[in-house]
């Protein structure tokens, strides 16, 4: 075991950032000309680090597995993203983001890494809106502001529940613009299976074109990873379909640490699931707990008999309700963090309160809010208050325009109107926190080799605040990355062009030949999905919301087991040749089986419960999660062969601009 | 409930493509439209037969991947939604569906359902952003005002998703809702009004270079877009475009 050096500067944390921009190493504009560059991933990440290393001057080579950059998984983020703007004079400030992130994340992240973040945030917004990004506006022409969990101010900005769509459309078109010039080179349709190592640094990758099959060799001075996260482990989840972690998995075979693989982000309100056939679980946004409230019934009876379809849950009674986040967490009430609300979903229906016909539900509430709108409305319109019918339209109005898409998103799938019925929500698998082990420059260990955005473990430590990652995927893209990976470069001015003919470009290559190989002519009886919906099962029952010791040592046999039944008996159709989903999806799934033993294998170890990874040994009498001090470090593995024996490194945390608390809503 | 699926099956672009016959059982019209092709796709896996393919990554509406024809329509016979989105409970036991790609010369046929629509990304390489640098160093995002009503309706146009069922639900093959989508946003927006003139000019330049057809107004794109882009953002491109041209 090591002790890892994460290269933060000296100096006061807030200006670590500003003397670290000044004292790094330039390249000239002429010199940048010659530097080539590859970023694998489109989303906020790697679409804004693409466009502005192109803008910068470096020759960029973008990839991404779906058909254009615009449909990256980044797409679909809804609720909204912060910035310390105080627009709303709420007290808000560069501080206020950076201690609320750090305590969100349960003390599990690096202070100059999140300070960093905070600095930029305020950057971010006024670039969106340049590039003419379609942010809510109040009736002044101002923009407007909504809150989010784990905070009390409001910070978060949004487009309706489309912010993701708008922010990666926004770095799709700086994209196009590069792209336009001839600066970036993009290649849709292609999947990165190995990075290639030359003298010990990064200096390219091998892709498979999705479409003809060939096996493609990109050299660059640089690789850049923004390939998203790996909550797809689960088998369901809110990850869109292709999400995977094969490139940061390639990655960690080839010396990168992987950091915290166990610290996976479980969010309260998803649909819940509706039977074998489901593919995937759709999220309802956290913006929706501004104006939703979370209850079950207070008895066991009116839950059974919720259950049976005999109770309406419009007919309970308010007092025969009970508001369980009100009643525990009166300072933040419905908004508490994301880990804090999903284990209390998880404790009411593991009780027996549950809702649904699984037993695995609880309600979001919307009646309250129509109500209060719908008077408030009535009120400035000049209308009678008390007319329930008028109040409860122009209620319902508002609603609408609030969170519409979502509202219809759940009708299409759930069958029942949200307006008049409280919506069913269940906790499901989200974001993951872990990732590549970055330095403060975003470099992994693996010198060239950079990681940013979901990819790497930097700034949420064991929980995510929410509007928080598309911050940090556009901070690291836009404002940290396209800097420090020019201090790394100035040492490449005189290298010319990486050739793709050298005996380590041959020998990747032949590697990802023969993986690809080996899927095919393995004709086994048993389809990818199979072992796919397998494992998610093992990781959802035994490294979900609850972890226990015993749970986790079997859950590392069990996958063993299902990674060995894999490479025996997966089948998979048709030829390496041509497209071929299948066999895409076979190597995505051949990785979440290497990936998932690692988990557990790092869930064990932590000996504590911190945010998003709880353990049943560690918890105070109130069932709240109990951290240990002697856990206040970030775990990076090294691969040896096998997840089993991996390498356990250290970066010790280390807290000088804030106190560690407890870590209290109430 | 059981259906009889009709789909089109095509190897890869040069080889001819035909309609092959599946019969599917026990569909629960609690699927979605995609989940029901991942169960005839494990069957046919199953057999030993290669799987339908056919583009999709979300499946919640939003990243505009999936696209094909059902029953003749674009996304299905829902409004409003992408065929990720389509539910199997819009259909009964006994019924027959038909399932086929876009059909547009810009949009070549890949393999079986997926076609090629990188002609989309050209059009907006050619024109569709804003020329500012993303170094941060702009001015703050409240400095200038924008009225509420614009900015709703620029936000609007920005919903599309670039699924390209416009394309494929009209009789010309016309991209004028996808392109006027984009030209409308900017135009709403103080942002965008710099670079109007050229950006109208050269986006249309680029469609008209990838071979997608005129528009004769036949509202068939506004009818099949799932997400309801509205014809009026046809009309304010061409008014854009006359003014380009006086100007160009
Ligand atoms: C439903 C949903 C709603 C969300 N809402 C919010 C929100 O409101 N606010 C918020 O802050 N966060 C939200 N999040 C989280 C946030 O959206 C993601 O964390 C973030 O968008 C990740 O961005 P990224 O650029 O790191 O990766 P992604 O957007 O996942 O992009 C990954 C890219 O990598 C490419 N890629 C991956 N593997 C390979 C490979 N092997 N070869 C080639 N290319 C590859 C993909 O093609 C893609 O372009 C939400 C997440 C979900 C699921
Ligand atoms: S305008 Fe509508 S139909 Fe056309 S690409 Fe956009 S979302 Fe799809
Ligand atoms: S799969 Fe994304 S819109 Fe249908």
């Amino acid at each position: 075991m090591s002790i890892l050096d994460s290269k933060v500067p000296e100096g006061p944390l807030a200006e670590k950032w500003k003397n670290h921009k000044s004292n790094i190493n330039l390249v000239s504009p002429a010199n940048k000309r010659n530097i080539d560059i590859i970023v694998v991933g489109t989303g906020l990440a790697g679409g804004s680090a693409a466009a502005t290393l192109a803008e910068l001057g470096y020759n960029v080579k973008a990839f991404c597995f779906q058909d254009s950059a615009r449909r990256a998984h980044s797409i679909a983020a809804q609720g909204g993203i912060n910035a310390a703007k105080n627009y709303q004079g709420d007290g808000d400030s560069t501080y206020r983001l950076f201690y609320d992130t750090v305590k969100g994340g349960d003390y599990r992240s690096r202070e100059s890494n999140v300070h960093r973040l905070a600095e930029v945030s305020t950057n971010i917004i006024d670039q969106c809106v340049a590039q003419g990004v379609p942010f809510a506006r109040e009736y002044g022409g101002l923009l407007d502001n909504r809150s989010f969990g784990g905070v009390l101010v409001s910070r978060t900005f949004y487009a309706k529940g489309q912010t993701g769509q708008q922010l990666l459309l926004g770095a799709y078109s700086a994209m196009n613009r590069q792209i336009g010039r001839g600066k970036i080179k993009m290649y849709a349709r292609h999947e990165m299976l190995d990075v290639v190592i030359v003298d010990g640094k990064a200096r390219g990758i091998i892709a498979r074109n999705l479409v003809t099959g060939e096996i493609e060799r990109h050299s660059a001075h640089a690789v850049v990873l923004g390939t998203g996260g790996y909550g797809n482990a689960f088998y369901l989840s809110t990850y869109a379909m292709g999400s995977n972690v094969t490139a940061a998995w390639k990655a960690h075979k080839r010396g990168a640490f992987f950091a915290n693989p166990c610290f996976t982000q479980i969010h309260p309100t998803c649909i819940p699931v509706s039977g074998d056939h489901q593919s995937k679980l759709t999220l309802m946004s956290e913006s929706l707990r501004n104006d939703g409230r979370i209850w079950v019934p207070k008895t066991m009876e009116d839950a059974k008999a919720i259950r049976e379809g005999k109770l309406k849950p419009v007919d309970l009674p308010e007092d025969k309700r009970d508001y369980y986040l009100e009643r525990r967490y009166p300072a933040f009430g419905n908004l508490v963090p994301r880990d804090v609300a999903s284990r209390a979903a998880k404790e009411r229906c593991d009780s027996g309160y549950g809702v649904n016909k699984t037993g695995e539900a609880v309600f979001l509430d919307f009646a309250a809010a129509i109500q209060r709108y719908g008077k408030e409305q009535a009120h400035v319109k000049g209308l009678d208050e008390n007319d329930l019918t008028l109040v409860t339209k122009l209620g319902k109005e508002v609603v609408a325009s609030k969170y519409g898409n979502l509202f219809q998103m759940y009708e299409k799938i759930v069958d029942q109107n949200p307006y008049e019925t409280p919506m069913m929500i269940y906790p499901a698998v989200h974001y993951t926190m872990g990732g590549l082990w970055v330095d403060y420059n975003l470099m992994t260990t693996v010198p060239g080799l950079y990681a940013i955005g979901e990819a790497n473990f930097s700034d949420h430590g064991a929980n995510r605040l929410g509007a928080s990652a598309l911050m940090q995927g556009l901070a690291d893209g836009y404002f940290v990355l396209p800097y420090t990976i020019g201090d790394y470069l100035s040492n490449d001015i005189r290298t010319g062009k990486i050739p793709t003919d050298s005996p380590e470009f041959e020998a990747s290559e032949t590697y990802v030949r023969e993986n690809l190989n080996k899927l095919i002519n393995n004709k086994g009886t048993k389809s990818v999905d199979y072992f796919h919906k397998k494992l998610g099962k093992i990781m959802w029952n035994k490294c979900g919301m609850a972890r226990n010791r015993a749970h986790l040592q079997e859950a590392i046999e069990e996958i063993k087991q299902v990674r060995e039944e894999f490479w025996k008996d997966v089948f998979v159709p048709g030829a390496e040749n041509e497209y071929n989903e299948e066999l895409a999806k076979a190597g995505r799934v051949a990785d979440f089986l290497e990936l998932g033993e690692l988990f557990a294998k790092d869930a064990l170890e932590r000996e504590e419960s911190c945010g998003g990874h709880f353990r049943e040994e560690h918890q105070t009498e109130n069932g709240e999660a109990l951290r240990r001090p002697e856990y206040q470090y970030v775990s990076a593995w090294e691969y040896k062969g096998q997840p089993s024996q991996a390498i356990h490194h250290k970066e010790d945390l280390v807290y000088e601009n804030i106190e560690v608390k407890e870590r209290s809503y109430k | 409930m059981n259906l009889t699926l009709k789909i089109w099956r095509q190897k890869n672009a040069s080889e001819k493509g035909k309609m092959v016959t599946y019969d599917i059982k026990e569909v629960s019209p609690d699927m979605s439209f995609l989940e029901m092709l991942d169960v005839l796709n494990q069957d046919l896996i199953e057999k030993e037969q290669e799987p339908v393919a056919f583009d999709h990554d979300c499946r919640e509406g939003i990243c505009g991947s999936c696209s094909m024809f059902v029953n003749g329509r674009a996304h299905g016979p829902d409004s409003r939604i992408t065929v990720c989105q389509l539910h199997m409970r819009s259909f009964k036991d006994g019924d027959t569906i038909h399932i086929e790609p876009w059909r547009a010369t810009a949009f070549p046929v890949i393999k079986d359902l997926i076609v090629d629509r990188s002609s989309f990304d050209r059009i907006q390489q050619a024109g569709g952003f804003i020329s500012v640098n993303t170094s941060g160093n702009t001015i703050d995002a409240n400095a200038i005002p924008i009225d509420k009503h614009d900015a709703d309706k620029a936000f609007d146009a920005a919903t599309c998703i670039g699924c390209g069922a416009c394309v494929a639900s009209c009789k010309n093959s016309s991209a004028m809702l996808f392109v006027a989508a984009k030209v409308s946003q900017y135009a709403l927006l103080p942002q965008g009004k710099v670079e109007a003139t050229d950006r109208v000019l050269n986006m249309v330049k680029q469609m008209d270079a990838e071979g997608f057809g005129n528009c004769t107004n036949t509202g068939a794109c506004e009818v099949e877009c799932p997400k309801g882009i509205s014809l009026e953002n046809i009309a304010r491109m061409n008014r854009e475009y006359l003014a380009a041209s006086f100007k160009g």
